[in-house]
């Protein structure tokens, strides 16, 4: 590989800012919410220096915001936004619209606590809630995967198979705005690898009049959401073709379905985002000691991939699925609920265990990931434990 | 551009026969008005409403020319994105043509749930039309109040009871609310004075920036009026002054119809047309006709001011110097 190293120290936010730059889509809409306003902020920034060819429309409003990425998509243009918590609460009905018109939106995602009450931190409440609109859903853990993943996303959702938009979610302030050493590729790199874009069908092609968005009753309906249906299912196909292309272009190689030393793992943790950072310091620790642990990072969290999942599980004794959201179900979290349904064909399945951690920021430290694999241990020598527990709060 | 009668069957049409909507309703009319007032290819964008539902059942369109509908709220935020996908093609050469771009959405789409898209649009200053056809109420959901409907106006959510006869609340003006945003264009039409909006609407597409266009839109079952008097009962609300016809162009407000004095009808003529006001002819109610007539005549005065305040402006910056 002949790459030039560029590195340099970026926030998660700066590194999707950069990630938006080398991309230079033809349009931006976005609305400025804690903790995305950096990415918004710096591309502001390039806009209004030269940077980018970009059209920058700062709207009054995440709505807006997405509506216009709907309207600029649908003309043929590449369009992004970014947002956080209440932003992608009030895009909600335009994430669906966006989706099941197959527009290929690619949108940073900094994940933060919903209100009320109102809270600027992490939690991934947002895009669980997110999860059913039809968009493609990918987790990072650090700024360097946000950085390679909004990249990749751009294929993904431009796809001829898929043309779907994907979200590309990374933890508010955790990982928004720490400063990491990330591995930058050259311009030129990016440019060829998210080539040039050719929508079937713009709207700008008035030659050639369509109409989007047409009221479509009982009659149709059903068979376009099977078509939605379809589209997702090549998904995984078309990831693992785009990673491996992106392998080349950068030497970094993701999943749709990340492992950490579970080659050999009883127990494992299940957990997204940066608190797989802190797993991972927890698990070297207790593999020094001999006890075999390991993390699954569901990096694809929708679609989900579940076979994989359970493939991986099922083998064994005790699993703990850590959820940084709550459903209010009364049965757990969201991911509890997918990684449960996935092992449910299996013959041999581990004992679950659900942990509801991180809710508006609550940190996540080593001694909380000690617990749990405590727990975990217990389970394995046959003890009762807990099933579903909130970690970390005061009781 | 010059218009003259005998040619507007020259110019095609963009918006196709074949749609669904109700027999006599003001909204196609409005369309293909609107779009006849400019030659080049235009992008519509439409809010859920009747017009986008009636012209659009799947899997047939009756647009000729592209369309896009997304959701209810959304229609100047939407025409903004397709703006900027425009502007940013053409600069980069993928697009060469001349593109026109016109939002559309209905009284509730625009004076109540659209506000705000809409305003934010004409703040960016985005190249695009905005056209609300204003039916006075929801209709494509039942005939519910909403921001535009006229005092007096029985509908399902403002129905006329024993206690309360109708909607309460006087429309707000929401020709004067985007003039307020300082847009080079703003203007008030009716499909019965053809000649001024085809007119209105080709300087809504000449000028460079944002361009409202607010068209009365008669709806049969909504006003409750038999389905041949779309134009006549427009022409009645222009002539009793309750929807007065001007602009205001780059800030300077004129009316641009002023009906003769054999011509002027008292607003009561208008609303002695339309079921919806039926219970207004009981005594009891009769005052609240009254009101109405004050209301269109305090307006008529203010915009008779506000041209006056506005003509020349230029003329008197240069005085000042």
């Amino acid at each position: 590989m002949n790459n030039k190293l560029i590195i340099k120290p970026l926030t998660g936010a700066a590194a999707v800012s950069e990630a938006m730059r080398q991309i230079d889509p033809d349009v931006v809409a976005a609305y400025p919410i804690t903790p995305q306003t950096d990415i918004v902020m710096k591309f502001s920034q390039f806009v209004n220096d030269g940077k980018v060819t970009t059209e920058f429309v700062p709207v009054e409003s995440e709505h807006s915001a997405m509506s216009a990425c709907v309207g600029a998509s649908a003309a043929g243009a590449r369009a992004m936004t970014a947002t956080a918590s209440a932003g992608l609460a009030l895009m909600w009905e335009i994430l669906y619209i966006a989706a099941s018109n197959r527009l290929p939106i690619v949108m940073p995602v900094v994940n933060r606590a919903l209100s009320a009450p109102i809270n600027i931190h992490c939690d991934h409440s947002d895009t669980m809630g997110a999860r059913d609109s039809g968009w493609i859903q990918i987790y990072c853990e650090s700024a360097q995967e946000a950085y390679d993943n909004v990249i990749a996303a751009m294929r993904i959702a431009e796809h001829e198979k898929i043309m779907l938009p994907v979200m590309v979610c990374q933890d508010g302030f955790i990982t928004s705005h720490a400063m990491e050493r990330v591995d930058i590729l050259e311009d030129d790199k990016v440019k060829q690898f998210v080539g040039e874009l050719n929508l079937p069908f713009p709207l700008l092609d008035t030659d050639n009049p369509v109409t989007y968005g047409p009221l479509d009753l009982f009659d149709y309906y059903f068979e376009h959401k099977r078509q939605q249906s379809e589209a997702i299912s090549h998904v995984f196909e078309v990831t693992d073709k785009i990673y491996n292309e992106f392998e080349k272009i950068s030497g970094r190689k993701y999943n749709r379905v990340e492992t950490y030393e579970m080659e050999d793992a009883e127990t494992a943790i299940v957990a997204l985002n940066s608190t797989i950072g802190t797993a991972k310091d927890v698990v070297d620790t207790l593999r020094q000691k001999g006890e075999k642990v390991g993390l699954l990072f569901p990096r694809m969290f929708r679609p989900f991939p579940a076979e994989e999942i359970a493939e991986i599980l099922a083998r064994l004794s005790a699993v703990a699925v850590l959820d940084r959201s709550e459903t209010f179900s009364g049965t757990g979290g969201p991911m509890l609920a997918d990684i449960k349904s996935a092992l449910y064909e299996k013959e041999n399945k581990p004992v679950i265990l659900n942990y509801i951690y991180g809710l508006g920021g609550r940190e996540i430290n080593p001694a909380h990931i000690e617990q749990v694999f405590s727990d975990l241990k217990e389970v394995q020598k046959g003890n009762e434990v807990e099933k579903l527990t909130y970690l970390g709060v005061r009781e | 551009m010059k218009l003259n009668i005998k040619d507007l069957p020259k110019i095609p049409e963009r918006l196709g026969p074949g749609h669904r909507l109700c027999s006599g309703c003001g909204a196609p009319i409005v369309a293909k008005m609107v779009l006849m007032g400019t030659k080049d290819p235009v992008v519509v964008t439409n809010a859920t409403g009747c017009l986008e539902v009636a012209t659009t059942i799947f899997p047939y369109t009756a647009w000729k020319t592209p369309f896009i509908h997304s959701a209810f709220e959304n229609s100047a935020s939407t025409a903004a994105g397709v703006e900027a996908a425009y502007q940013s093609l053409k600069r980069k050469g993928k697009v060469k043509e001349e593109v026109k771009i016109l939002a559309i959405g209905g009284d509730g789409g625009t004076y109540d749930i659209g506000l705000q898209a809409l305003s934010g649009a004409l703040e960016r200053g985005h190249d695009f039309v905005y056209l609300c056809y204003d039916n006075g109420a929801y209709m494509n959901t039942g005939i519910q109040r909403s921001g535009a409907t006229p005092r007096g106006s029985s509908t399902t959510t403002s129905p006329a009871g024993e206690a309360v006869p109708g909607k309460q609340q006087f429309p707000k003006d929401l020709t004067a609310i985007c003039a307020a945003h300082k847009v080079p264009y703003v203007a008030q039409g009716a499909i019965s004075n053809w000649k001024d909006l085809i007119t209105k609407a080709s300087k809504a597409f000449a000028v460079k920036g944002p361009a409202v266009l607010n068209v009365l839109s008669p709806c049969p079952p909504g006003w409750k009026h038999a389905d041949d008097l779309a134009v006549e009962i427009s022409e009645i609300a222009v002539n009793s002054k309750i929807w007065p016809l001007y602009e205001i162009e780059n800030g300077q407000w004129k009316i641009t119809y002023r009906p003769r004095e054999n011509k002027i009808r008292p607003v009561e003529d208008w609303i002695k047309m339309q079921g919806r006001f039926r219970h207004l002819s009981r005594k009891e109610n009769h005052h609240i006709i009254d009101e109405i007539q004050q209301w269109a005549d305090e307006n008529w005065d203010r915009l008779e001011k506000m041209e006056k305040a506005t003509s020349n402006q230029g003329d008197s910056e240069e005085k000042q110097k």
